[in-house]
């Protein structure tokens, strides 16, 4: 081997190692505060623990057993959490789309305000967002029962978050609230994407308005519209603190969700094992939801 | 071209943006006028302007509600979290541009993946893991998670960034002596200024509205961040709507300023990146 392949061969580990220390920190710190408790959340599951005492009984698949067939609050609280994703799918996205569409294409002034406007509320914490409503919607002292009163239309007015009738739908249009923000500037940046000769051609083609629509907007928002679906899902079936606030679950279990029944089961019940089998049901059916309307939007375009 | 018809429909969309709007803001300003109100005026009136400025709301929240704590300690926390999570995924993520050395790849969708899949329950682990490291309740263990989780997405945009760097930036920093380590330090990381500014934004907006971790992790009232405060807070002054109010606009002002310095970068941050994958 001559000289300088030698150099060049030492050069090259010398880099290498270079580039392995500067990943180390990453990859360190991911391994033990990201992988670690994801692995252990599985290894748990299989486990009844109070996590306190320093033993463990091992159950095998009892805590899934149970929480599978036998948890009905369990199932409530998924139950629940799916009305919210299909609420939040269906209305807050086709409000974000129709707002996206009038201010991507219909208005040449004023854009900038709109979009600064209607991102307001994603920005705001959930906890912040759940404390003002639960006193717009208070039955006594909120803004809302008192403004349907000054109208002469006290006959609608009712206890909002306490009254199972309602208090479901209530927490699902806060977290609506919150949330269309976020699909709206998604379909903006989607629009924004579109050329502009695609419509001119399809206009060229004796296209109406919604021909145009449905012909051009739509097929080419698809990939916007995937990363939507996904993020609605994801975001709506791990409410968390907008629940915690407004209602806690209640009245009874008719606002319960997952994320705060596996909280309730191990910080308040102190049943961990059992707690952790929650959160890989809810991973796997998470995970599963997202392959599936992956798979399924892939099929069609 | 613009007939009138045009602008009337435009009359009407406008409108409609503006309820929207309306919509919106509401509890915003609600939230900002009541905290001025009295207890008296805010179950009396419906006016969204107080009578008089109650600013003793304030200072009653600042001090008595131990919302200056709060706040000291969400600035530190925010502070923490973002240097740690700059240095440690800048260094990643240019390792990760730079070099296609024996796993790089598997490495980097690793981090990719985590971003992707939901483990909605790993904070129960995460909690048992900090208790063994003796971290639980102190503020070390509460920023480590942060930067962690700021990790993938900072790295992931930073790697981005990197790859857009010319090679020929990077072979004349060779030819002047600078080691890997120094081309990082004096070339590529100020070159990142914008891309690290989008990552600082939203780093900072995640770490000051998070709760889920604060609510586990931190018990001492000394070490609550400010969402954390804000729900102790609400459980003592539960119908106290215009103490309760102040107390949630100190912990969103922050939030409020740095959205409106910041909303250009933050939606086009927003809009660029989710699309991107």
């Amino acid at each position: 081997m001559t000289w300088p392949g030698v150099k060049r061969g030492f050069h090259k580990l010398y880099l290498t190692r270079a580039y392995y220390f500067l990943i180390a920190p990453a990859v360190l710190i991911y391994l033990v505060i990201g992988f670690y408790p994801f692995v252990q959340t599985f290894i748990l599951s299989f486990y009844t623990w109070d996590g306190i005492s320093p033993h463990k009984e091992f159950v095998f698949f009892r805590n899934y057993v149970d929480i599978l067939f036998k948890n009905a609050i369990w199932w409530r609280s998924v139950f629940n959490a799916v009305i919210i994703a299909g609420i939040a799918l269906v209305f807050q996205n086709s409000l974000a789309l129709l707002l996206a569409v009038l201010v991507g294409q219909r208005i040449r002034r004023f854009k900038g305000f709109y979009r600064v406007m209607f991102y307001l509320p994603p920005m705001l914490s959930v906890i912040v967002v759940g404390i003002i409503w639960r006193w717009i919607l208070d039955s006594n002292f909120g803004i809302l029962n008192r403004g349907l009163e000054l109208m002469h239309m006290g006959q609608f007015a009712r206890a909002w978050l306490s009254s199972p009738a309602t208090a479901l739908g209530c927490v699902t249009l806060v977290i609506c609230w919150q949330g269309f923000g976020n699909a709206f500037l998604l379909f903006l940046a989607g629009l924004q994407g579109i050329p502009n000769s695609f419509y001119e051609a399809a206009e060229i083609d004796g296209a109406n308005e919604f021909q145009k629509f449905k012909i051009v907007t739509v097929p080419l928002l698809a990939s916007a519209t995937k990363i939507i679906v996904i993020l609605t899902i994801l975001g709506t079936m791990q409410a968390f603190g907008t629940v915690l606030v407004m209602t806690s679950g209640g009245p009874g279990y008719h606002t319960e969700v997952p994320v705060l029944r596996i909280y309730k089961e191990a910080f308040e019940s102190y049943r961990f094992g059992y707690a952790t089998a929650m959160s890989a049901v809810l991973g796997i059916i998470l995970a599963s939801l997202s392959f599936l309307q992956y798979k399924i939007i892939r099929k069609k375009t | 071209m613009t007939s009138k018809k045009f602008s009337i429909s435009g009359l009407f969309i406008h409108g409609f943006l503006l309820s929207v709007v309306a919509v919106n803001l509401f509890p915003v300003l609600w939230m900002i006028s009541s905290s001025l109100k009295t207890q008296d005026e805010v179950f009396g009136s419906a006016s969204m302007i107080p009578k008089s400025f109650q600013w003793s709301n304030y200072i009653y929240a600042w001090t008595n509600g131990n919302f200056q704590t709060y706040f000291a300690n969400s600035l530190l926390y925010t502070a923490a979290t973002l240097l740690g999570v700059i240095l440690i995924s800048s260094m990643a993520a240019y390792a990760f541009a730079q070099a296609n050395f024996k796993g790089s790849k598997v490495l980097f969708y690793f981090f990719v993946a985590s971003m992707m899949i939901p483990i909605p329950g790993a904070f129960i682990p995460l909690y048992v893991l900090l208790i063994k490291l003796d971290l639980a309740n102190t503020r070390l263990g509460l920023i480590i998670p942060y930067i962690n989780s700021g990790l993938a997405l900072s790295i992931f945009i930073l790697k981005g960034f990197f790859e857009g760097v010319p090679k020929e930036i990077h072979e004349a920093a060779t030819i002047d002596g600078c080691g890997t380590f120094g081309t990082y330090w004096h070339i590529y990381l100020p070159l990142a200024k914008p891309a690290i500014m989008v990552v600082c934004i939203f780093t900072a907006l995640n770490v000051w509205n998070e709760v889920l971790l604060a609510l586990v992790i931190i018990n001492d009232q000394n070490l609550m961040p400010i969402q954390r405060g804000v729900l102790e807070f609400q459980g003592q002054h539960f119908t106290n709507y215009p103490l309760l109010m102040a107390a949630l606009t100190i912990s969103t002002l922050p939030i409020l300023t740095l959205y409106f310095l910041f909303q250009r970068h933050i939606i086009k941050g927003l809009s660029e990146g989710a699309l991107k994958e």
